[in-house]
């Protein structure tokens, strides 16, 4: 089957039902392989056991930033196509990466507390991830607030395209603000160069949250897909007694 | 270029004629810094050393506060139809529609800035470097505003939200207006580092802007 044909809603619910399972399965699988990794994994030489955060921060950090990719691509098909299925997979991506952001944010804080001996530091790095959850908030604030969902997906679209021209330059001022205001950063993010027995989980862990993306993303698409049927046969039916 | 200079003008007039818009825009402005003193203590080394950040966040509160005219106003009375239709480009008409929206609320707060400089304690180095940077940066906040304005145009409960939309992507001017600042009082990096970059983002958003707003109408208003 061409990839193109499930850009019909219908074939796309009829794949998904099929595929979703098996997703899921190799979700669970992938995230079990690297849980058990993670938990095989030495403690880190400064950091101790509190490392262990890291297989969790980090993907989730990799997926926020992910999230508004797909967004933006989706948003591109809105304009563009004005394709139906574009408009699902943004609106199903937006709480995800919301989650995922503030996953990140969450776990960065339990971090910090022992490592940096506080919870928040305005760094570059901190800072600009805040400004992408509260973008992220934006967005869901429009989709929930225009009640057409068509002319929802276009008005977030735009928004959708704004914020990614914008993130790369919050991301870079931020990094230079922070710079002026803390010069020789103790934090050291970047920390070394991972050993191997730290990597190797973290990819595995990676690739499972990746996974935990898609199904989510697409029973979520489903979901969305059904909730406007379901929308479209309330107003047939509302039209109908109306007559 | 007549229909950009009908807009211009009539913008303009409207918003000199229409119960004071601009001052009102300046008030805010003036009670915005009025009210730290009284948050933070009267201590005139301290508000000399953040007054440029007050100056900044009072006056990105202030041209927040008056976005919703910008597009509203011409839904209400239809006039946003008329300019849709025109053959004058969307983009091109937004750009006037903002220009002239700077220049009734930015402009004034951008020369009410020294007079303020002078209750934070501001030496004149730096209040002109304030005035200097928000007469550089506040453009940014009007075209990066009227993307907001043009997504809500047609909402009922838009004004918390355009906030909510824009506040996030003002960050860069913000960081870099206020960089500017102190970067002229206290160094070490030189004024014209920050300054120019300010400068490439009010051309930047001069651009995106514009566009991203007619798109928005143009998807938002059939």
């Amino acid at each position: 089957m061409p990839l193109i044909d499930l850009a019909n809603p219908t074939r796309f619910l009829a794949f998904t039902s099929r595929f979703l399972p098996w997703l899921a399965a190799a979700t669970v699988l992938v995230l079990a392989v690297g849980i058990s990794l993670v938990a095989s994994a030495p403690d880190d030489y400064q950091q101790g056991a509190t490392v262990k955060i890291m297989f969790i921060h980090v993907p989730a950090a990799w997926l926020a930033m992910g999230c508004w990719t797909l967004m933006s691509i989706a948003a591109l098909g809105t304009l563009v196509w004005r394709h139906p299925l574009a408009d699902v997979a943004a609106r199903a991506a937006a709480p995800l990466g919301a989650a995922f952001t503030a996953m990140c944010l969450i776990t960065g804080m339990l971090w910090g507390r022992p490592m940096w001996g506080t919870y928040w530091v305005w760094d570059g790095r901190l800072t600009s991830v805040l400004v992408l959850f509260l973008m992220y908030l934006g967005v869901l604030a429009l989709w929930r607030t225009v009640d057409d969902p068509s002319r929802a997906a276009r008005a977030t679209a735009v928004l959708t395209l704004v914020g990614a021209v914008n993130l790369p330059i919050i991301k870079f001022s931020v990094d230079w603000w922070s710079t002026l205001h803390q010069p020789a950063s103790v934090l050291r993010l970047g920390g070394p160069t991972i050993h191997p027995s730290l990597l190797t989980p973290l990819l595995i862990m990676a690739l499972g949250f990746l996974l935990l993306f898609i199904t989510l993303h697409l029973a979520a698409m489903r979901n969305e897909i059904m909730r406007r049927r379901v929308r479209t046969m309330l107003m047939l039916q509302a039209e109908a007694a109306g007559r | 270029m007549t229909a950009l200079a009908a807009i211009l003008t009539r913008d303009m007039r409207l918003s000199v004629r229409q119960g004071g818009g601009a001052l009102i825009g300046v008030l805010f402005f003036l009670i915005v810094v009025t009210l730290m003193p009284f948050a933070i203590g009267p201590d005139l080394a301290l508000l000399a050393r953040i007054g440029p950040a007050i100056l900044w966040l009072g006056a990105l509160l202030a041209s927040l506060l008056a976005l919703d005219r910008l597009i509203a106003s011409d839904y209400d009375d239809g006039a946003l139809d008329l300019i849709l239709t025109a053959r004058a480009p969307l983009e091109l008409a937004l750009a006037a529609k903002a220009l002239a929206h700077w220049l009734t609320t930015g402009l004034p707060l951008v020369i009410a800035a020294p007079l303020l400089g002078l209750l934070l304690n501001l030496d004149p180095t730096a209040t002109g470097a304030v005035a200097l940077t928000l007469a550089a940066g506040t453009p940014a906040l009007t075209f990066i505003g009227l993307i907001g304005a043009a997504l809500t145009v047609a909402l009922r409960r838009g004004g918390l939200l355009i906030a909510v939309l824009v506040l996030p992507l003002t960050v860069p001017v913000l960081i870099f207006g206020v960089a500017a600042s102190n970067a002229a009082i206290v160094g070490p990096v030189p004024f014209g580092v920050p300054f120019t970059i300010l400068c490439g983002l009010t051309l930047m958003s001069a651009v995106i802007g514009p566009f991203a707003a007619a798109a928005a109408l143009r998807h938002g208003m059939e």
